[in-house]
């Protein structure tokens, strides 16, 4: 039976990235929801654009919302000790400075090379971009988390993004709801497939050549 | 006697003119908007606005339709400005969401041809700012090369990696929101709610900020204060403290 990861799994292999120490900021959608699954004995602060470092998790109750705390994707967000506010020129100047570890963003389409497409599907509409071209070239480590096809079962792993870009050469891992795939100077390598899912059935499904790791496994979700 | 607090909202916003560029503090629907400012503006009537924001908003939903999102009592942002057809261009990062029962007012105003809108990555936008307040000429930032951002723009490789060249946004108008402020215009933030406003203001030729609380002078420690009074102009005070927007 080949099903598809859904968003709360794919957040949950992502979630499997988190390293004990890390600086981590999350994007919009299944990114954010990555939050909720951050193992047991490990440490992490995440980075928020709008000005924080070490925020909790979404508050539980109505009263716990507090308009003062809210994270990048303008959800409630509670306090936790540590944490520190600053404004957007700082915050901008800890992601292009390089301090952010990991930064994982939803995408629309990525390329062989790790081109990323997240922000507009056509030139010259306006489109939220926010900052997603800042993370992008900013951080350590990026990873893209993004369905491995479109509503119509077209490719989103690209030879080249037909989308606007946010970033060149930026991505390093590429998480979908059928596979897990690394991009490495010599292209794409495919490392992990979902539960019931073969090396062919994802290759079938993206457009450029996929070299299939010696150590290629199934999810562990 | 240095007091830069001034009598109400609208006496803040009276020399607004005709073709101002604005800087908004605010990001999203969180908090930090300076709500009566731009309601005291909307009122005021000023035309042709050039507004600079992260994101301008969402304006008011229309009578009897449900909000789409959470928003504190008497919330005002940006969008409510686009909506009055008071704004003819904005700079932003975040335009808002462009989806049915969700759709910011920038973009019908731009399908229409009402509204020019420039696209700037949000940490840009920030360093082009901050770039007004500080006195730098211009920059060469690697975000946005190899993007549709670097189109018209200088290019230039630095420590191997492409560069370009961006310029400071000037305003002559910033809007800020601030929590505490004494009469020399010193100011504190409240968590994420500092986003923009510190960054903006100082940045324009006039800064106003809208105020929480004003405190006697001397009771905000030096040691904590975020935005120093120099980058100050004018304060106005909001009359309900705390509660609402």
């Amino acid at each position: 039976m080949k099903e598809r990861l859904d968003e709360q799994a794919m957040a949950l292999r992502v979630a499997r990235e988190f390293k004990d120490g890390m600086i981590i900021n999350l994007g919009f959608g299944i990114p954010t929801l990555a939050a909720n699954f951050i193992p047991e004995d490990i440490e992490v602060i995440f980075h928020a654009e709008n000005g924080c470092l070490g925020y909790g998790p979404m508050p539980r109750t109505v009263e716990e919302e507090d308009f003062h705390l809210v994270n990048a994707t303008g959800t409630f967000a509670t306090p936790r000790p540590g944490m520190c506010f600053f404004d957007h020129a700082e915050s901008f100047s800890m992601i292009r400075g390089r301090h952010i570890d990991l930064c994982v963003l939803g995408g629309l389409q990525v390329s062989e090379k790790g081109d990323l497409a997240n922000w507009a599907t056509g030139v010259g509409r306006p489109g939220n971009i926010g900052g997603a071209m800042d993370l992008a070239f900013g951080a350590h480590h990026l990873i893209a988390v993004m369905t491995h096809t479109t509503k119509n079962n077209e490719p989103k792993v690209l030879k080249e993004c037909t989308y606007p870009l946010t970033a060149p050469r930026c991505v390093n891992l590429i998480v979908t709801d059928i596979s897990v795939i690394e991009v490495t100077p010599d292209g794409l390598l495919l490392k992990e497939t979902a539960p019931g899912w073969t090396a062919a059935d994802v290759q079938a499904l993206t457009e450029p050549g996929l070299k299939i790791s010696k150590d290629l496994k199934q999810m562990e979700l | 006697m240095i007091n830069k607090v001034v009598a109400g909202f609208d006496e803040a916003v009276a020399d607004i003119f005709n073709g101002a560029v604005i800087f908004m503090g605010g990001f999203g629907p969180a908090n930090g908007t300076p709500s009566n400012l731009l309601r005291a503006l909307a009122k005021q009537g000023a035309k042709n606005l050039t507004l600079i924001a992260n994101t301008p908003g969402y304006g008011r939903s229309a009578p009897g339709a449900k909000a789409f999102r959470k928003t504190l009592p008497n919330y005002d942002d940006g969008g409510l400005l686009i909506q009055t057809g008071q704004v003819k261009k904005v700079i932003c990062a975040f335009p808002g969401m462009n989806r049915p029962g969700m759709t910011a007012p920038l973009h019908e105003k731009w399908q229409t041809g009402e509204l020019e809108v420039e696209m700037v990555p949000q940490g840009t936008l920030a360093e082009r700012i901050r770039a007004a307040k500080a006195g730098i000429g211009a920059f060469f930032i690697p975000t946005g090369a190899g993007t549709v951002m670097e189109q018209g723009k200088e290019k230039r490789v630095i420590d191997g990696r492409e560069h370009i060249l961006e310029y400071p946004l000037k305003a002559d108008f910033a809007l800020v929101r601030a929590y505490r402020a004494d009469r020399y215009g010193n100011l504190v933030y409240q968590g994420t709610s500092r986003n923009f406003n510190p960054v903006m203001a100082g940045a324009a030729k006039v800064t106003i900020v809208e105020v929480d609380e004003l405190v006697e002078l001397g009771s905000l420690s030096p040691e904590v204060i975020v935005t120093p009074g120099i980058y100050v102009d004018r304060i106005a005070v909001r009359e309900n403290g705390k509660k609402g927007a």
